[in-house]
């Protein structure tokens, strides 16, 4: 049998969040005594692949860009009989695999952070709820595992041995409406999607006090080559744009650094950052519960630490060659 | 237009989420309830549509007894009709499940638009949108931040952003479409609104009593993916270095950032 993983590229190469999909996928198809094979909408990344263990390479064709319920339908297809599908647990990710569920009639778990394959058909699996506050321990009982993996947990790392990454051309056999619901994409404002994939994310809470506080942060974050992500309470204020926002309802962030800058730590905001390897947190009130989430904590007001802090990152001598 | 809005009963998390002793739920004798922000925009966007072109918003929720007071609150913001589908004390719906129960309702009532949230807050399981969309063979878009409805109300352009591309979705109505928060900057409920939501009649319907093809399927009566145990995950605190107070700090936050390799 096989385990699917649906990979989405960009220029890039696999996208980060696919990486860890198809390292999950891979460890339930080595427990499982599976081969490992990919399904790619696009140019297949062969060389990628093949580093992460993949065996076949299914290059799917006759769909123009992104629809979700065709990706789903072609998906469905090409994985009858497989012992699970996996996927990234994006917005594409998780949608495609909703709609395999819905044409397969089978269960999905979403966001998962890990999963053991049993015998049978009986995967043991820990999946987030609450945008990962919460770990769900669960069985999931099905003939083929619909599963996506979380993208702020786990880790994304090439395989012991290569795969052969053997690339068949498949084209997709679709039923009437799968190509009625399809994107129209055009490039967006910087907001999202960079906050998504950012190495340094400076956050503004509600200390920066309005939407005229935020140009120190602004300039910090360009002189670190990051972007400015906020607190729920900005965007409902209305200080900064929504797509901007960190946390449940926002974006899950995996940067390098987060550097919070007066946000107390409401855990809806937590679950946004968790994913950060570290975290600084500047705050006038030391018992802050962004302080004992952080790595490191400055006890100070964010109006006079930043400014400070962005003139001695100018002052550098290292930034002047 | 007639728009139906499907909502979730979750509990207020405020400082910490606290397990219950059985491992198998979330402790919530110290918790308030709400719906997740995402179907807070949902109501207000279909408020929005209704206030446009006329026509009603109707809202349901699948839940216990209690959940009537999350409708109650989305009539104070406007919606015309409320209906529980009341499932029995202690009762777990799974999506599958979940998507036919809404069925039930969103297949009677003609209408032109099904909103949800993109996800409910607690559980996440990101599919009952598209699972009521296949179950009604109607078109879905998910992930929802804008949405333009021609003047005729036949089509609905719903847009969204994915890594750095705008994405826009035309569909046509009648259609699902499950929102996000940043869609809209929903309302406060208005003091007339809340009387109104007061005296309303909500619709119950015991869910058990839901007939029809929809519910045969064993969904209904079981989830497939069967909970073991819920955890808080353990690596959430961190061990806070102080680096020290207001500026005096920045020289140790300068060495910091140069130590995580952050300053170009």
């Amino acid at each position: 049998m096989t385990v699917f993983c649906l990979v989405e590229v960009d220029g890039g190469g696999v996208v980060d969040a696919s990486l860890r999909a198809l390292t999950l996928a891979r460890g339930v198809a080595a427990q499982a005594g599976d081969g490992l094979a990919a399904v790619v909408f696009g140019e297949p990344p062969a060389d990628d692949l093949a580093a992460y263990g993949v065996d076949d390479v299914y290059a799917v064709s006759g769909i123009d860009g992104y629809a979700p319920q065709a990706w789903g339908r072609a998906l469905a297809a090409l994985a009858d009989g497989a012992s699970a599908v996996v996927a990234a647990g994006t917005d594409r990710g998780n949608e495609v695999l909703a709609h395999v569920g819905a044409i397969t009639g089978l269960p999905m778990a979403a966001n998962c952070v890990a999963v053991s394959a049993g015998s049978g058909g009986s995967f043991e699996i820990v999946r987030q709820r609450w945008a990962g506050l919460l770990l769900e321990e669960a069985v999931l009982d099905a003939p083929m595992a619909l599963l996506t993996a979380a993208t702020d947990a786990g880790t994304a790392a090439p395989a012991d041995a290569p795969g052969s990454a053997v690339v068949h051309q498949v084209a997709a056999s679709l039923t009437d409406g799968d190509l009625a619901v399809r994107a129209a994409e055009a490039p967006a404002g910087a907001g999202g999607a960079s906050l998504a994939s950012a190495r340094v994310v400076v956050g503004g809470g509600r200390g920066v006090g309005g939407a005229d506080g935020f140009g120190p942060l602004d300039e910090l974050a360009s002189l670190l080559g990051g972007v400015v992500g906020v607190s729920r309470v900005v965007t409902s204020e209305g200080w900064r744009p929504h797509t901007q926002q960190v946390g449940q309802t926002g974006t899950k962030i995996t940067p390098d650094l987060y550097l919070a800058c007066g946000i107390s730590g409401a855990i809806q905001h937590i679950a946004g950052c968790a994913g950060a390897k570290h975290i600084i947190a500047i705050n006038t009130d030391p018992a802050a519960p962004m302080m004992a989430r952080a790595d490191y904590a400055v006890v100070g007001d964010l109006h006079a630490v930043i400014p400070a802090l962005v003139e001695a990152l100018r002052d550098r001598p290292s930034r002047a060659g | 237009m007639d728009v139906l809005v499907c909502v979730k009963r979750v509990p207020t998390v405020g400082g910490a989420i606290t397990v219950s002793a059985d491992g198998l739920s979330v402790d919530t004798r110290m918790s308030g309830f709400t719906i997740s922000p995402h179907e807070e925009c949902a109501v207000e966007e279909a408020v929005r549509l209704v206030e446009r072109f006329g026509g009603s918003v109707t809202v349901v929720t699948l839940g216990p007894a209690e959940a009537e007071e999350q409708l109650r609150s989305c009539l104070a913001l406007g919606a015309s009709a409320a209906v529980l589908l009341e499932t029995p004390a202690g009762a777990e719906f799974g999506p599958a499940a979940t998507a036919e129960a809404l069925h039930s309702v969103a297949a009677d009532g003609g209408f032109d638009l099904v909103l949800l949230g993109n996800e409910a807050a607690d559980t996440g399981d990101y599919q009952v949108g598209i699972r009521l969309a296949h179950l009604l063979g109607r078109p879905v878009a998910t992930g929802i931040k804008a949405l333009t409805v021609d003047d005729e109300g036949t089509s609905a352009a719903a847009r969204r952003e994915y890594r750095g591309v705008a994405e826009t979705y035309t569909l046509p109505l009648p259609c699902v479409l499950t929102v996000r928060e940043g869609i809209n900057l929903p309302r406060y409920p208005s003091l007339p609104g809340r009387l109104r939501a007061k005296r309303a009649v909500i619709s119950r319907v015991p869910v058990s009593s839901v007939a029809g093809a929809a519910l045969r399927t064993t969904a209904l009566q079981t989830t497939a993916l069967r909970t073991t145990a819920l955890r808080v995950p353990a690596a959430a605190r961190r061990e806070a270095t102080v680096l020290g107070h207001g500026v005096d700090a920045v020289p140790a936050l300068v060495s910091v950032l140069a130590e995580l390799g952050v300053l170009s």
